[in-house]
């Protein structure tokens, strides 16, 4: 099951660049949220400091409180254990060149000491059936590498790889914004099936895309958080000027 | 534009695209041109006094025809053992600790500084650093101190290939693997050395093919064996010595022997290269990267 996110006071560095400033947001549990703005408003760093990526870059700094679940993730938990909860799906899809599908797929298990032979196969094929992947791999499992899949194909392998370590959140960073239109709408078919089982965030360019999936959408501008409010409201009667000249087109 | 001189013009860069071309195969066969001279050159000589006898016996005293190299091959072999257990796994630790855990700090900087200075050290200079380091104490030349020579004289190209080739690992990768909440060093041993694997180990072979050509740093160390000797404690030969003292002798005899072993050499190296080759790269992943 999904566990809800709540943030307060969150603010993010890059060096003297404040990427993020002041952001409180409770993200709903088992709903799909897209966040939407210009490039360079913020976003994706807002989503890589739920699982503490953002932090990986030795010149980045966050202040602020993230709860997810009960958990408050940057005092109660270390970054590994945090990204175990929270999975990633990137703007690239980016599985591991060197291994088979089925390694890519069990590697969150596999790297963490966790080698049960009959229960990793179980896990592999449930999570490849949860990203509508299954169908089309199941007989090169671990003859094909995961390079040799096609962009729509890695970028569900990917997704299949973070449902492996069963999270209880999915970040997605434009998960298909690499895409062509067909795999593009069978990674959001996808998003609609997960979020009975997963708390989704969705970063996203394509606006269209934030109204087709998303039950709630932020607006990012200049590192703040304009709006936040249900996808219809957002779309049809946003509150603030600037939320509604962005979606109407007049910048960004 | 008229149809003439659109034809002109275009016969223009067909013709500019046939010279660049023809120039690129020709630096080409100026290239490859010293390699197959001196291959065919060792062939020649060297094939006709390549016998059983060559890979089975000891050199023979002068004026007594007949022998072999066994012992030489076998003293290479030793050390070049020695200087691999020496050399790939120091190198590639040292790389791995400039790509991934030292970026950008004054230390790793100075380490990479020392690298290439050592890469740059002549092997003359290793062979007599080694000699005063390993063979005065001991009171003796030995295999041991030859190995040692040859595997500190790997450690700078190993290191710095394998620094190169992970760095050329995507960033995207990693993150991946940090995203699954891998902790960072097993990121760094199970992805990101595994994915720069084909280039860490073309760095390990390049390395070995240089060294075990070399015969300056074994003059003071290995010092040369006419005898069978498979011990660490003891000279030892090794081919390019052999070749040494045997191309520069009077004797027609040791010349053919000394073509016999270069010739050995140099298809030694090409085997072990190959095998190497070929047992890392079985398996689903070698398309991969």
């Amino acid at each position: 099951m999904g566990v809800g996110i709540e943030v307060a006071t969150l603010n993010a560095w890059y060096g003297t660049n404040h990427t993020l400033q002041d952001i409180n947001l409770h993200i709903p549990p088992n709903h799909v949220t897209a966040l939407i703005g210009p490039s360079g408003c913020g976003k994706s760093t807002f989503v890589r400091c739920l699982n503490r990526l953002h932090e990986t870059n030795p010149i980045a700094r966050v202040t602020g409180v993230v709860r997810i679940g009960d958990l408050d993730i940057y005092k109660d938990a270390k970054p590994v254990e945090i990204r175990r909860r929270v999975g990633m799906v990137f703007q690239r899809p980016n599985p591991f060149p060197t291994m088979s599908i089925y390694d890519n797929v069990a590697a969150g298990l596999k790297l963490n000491g966790y080698h049960n032979r009959r229960s990793l196969d179980e896990i592999v094929e449930r999570s490849l059936k949860d990203s509508a992947l299954w169908g089309e791999v199941k007989d090169d499992l671990k003859k094909k590498s995961g390079a040799s899949l096609s962009g729509g194909q890695q970028q569900r392998l990917c997704i299949a790889r973070a449902l492996a370590v069963d999270p209880e959140v999915l970040l997605m960073d434009e998960p298909a914004s690499a895409l062509d239109p067909v795999s593009t709408s069978k990674i959001e078919d996808l998003i609609f099936q997960l979020k009975s089982q997963y708390t989704i965030v969705i970063v996203t360019h394509n606006m269209q895309q934030a109204a087709r999936v998303a039950e709630k959408t932020g607006f990012f501008l200049n590192g703040r958080m304009v709006e936040f409010d249900s996808t219809h409201k957002i779309f049809t009667n946003p509150s603030d000027k600037r939320t509604e000249d962005y979606i109407t087109g007049r910048f960004g | 534009m008229s149809r003439d001189e659109f034809k002109i013009r275009y016969n223009m860069r067909v013709l500019t695209d046939h010279t660049i071309t023809a120039l690129a195969i020709l630096a080409t066969l100026i290239v490859i041109a010293p390699l197959l001279l001196i291959f065919g050159q060792v062939i020649y000589k060297g094939a006709s006094s390549l016998n059983l006898a060559f890979f089975i016996r000891s050199p023979k005293p002068v004026g007594e025809m007949g022998g072999g190299m066994a012992n030489a091959i076998l003293g290479s072999g030793i050390m070049l053992g020695v200087a691999s257990a020496i050399g790939v796994p120091i190198g590639i630790g040292g790389g791995i600790f400039l790509a991934e855990f030292g970026r950008g700090t004054k230390f790793a900087n100075a380490i990479r500084f020392t690298a290439d200075v050592l890469n740059g050290v002549p092997s003359i200079v290793m062979g007599l650093a080694i000699y005063s380091l390993i063979v005065i104490p001991q009171h003796h030349f030995s295999a041991l101190s030859g190995g040692v020579a040859l595997g500190i004289m790997m450690i700078p190209t190993v290191c710095r290939t394998t620094e190169e080739m992970l760095l050329m690992v995507p960033h995207a990768v990693r993150e991946a693997a940090l995203g699954l909440g891998v902790p960072n060093w097993r990121s760094v041993l199970s992805i990101t050395v595994k994915t720069a694997s084909p280039g860490i180990i073309t760095g390990c072979m390049l390395a070995f093919a240089r060294v075990a050509g070399e015969t300056a740093p074994l003059i003071f160390t290995a010092l040369g064996n006419q005898f069978w000797s498979a011990s660490l404690d003891q000279p030892i030969a090794a081919l390019p010595l052999q070749i040494y003292v045997y191309a520069l002798s009077p004797y027609d005899d040791w010349h053919r022997l000394a073509w016999a072993g270069s010739l050995v050499l140099i298809v030694l190296i090409v085997l072990a290269v190959s095998l190497v080759r070929f047992v890392t790269s079985r398996g689903v992943l070698k398309g991969a990267s």
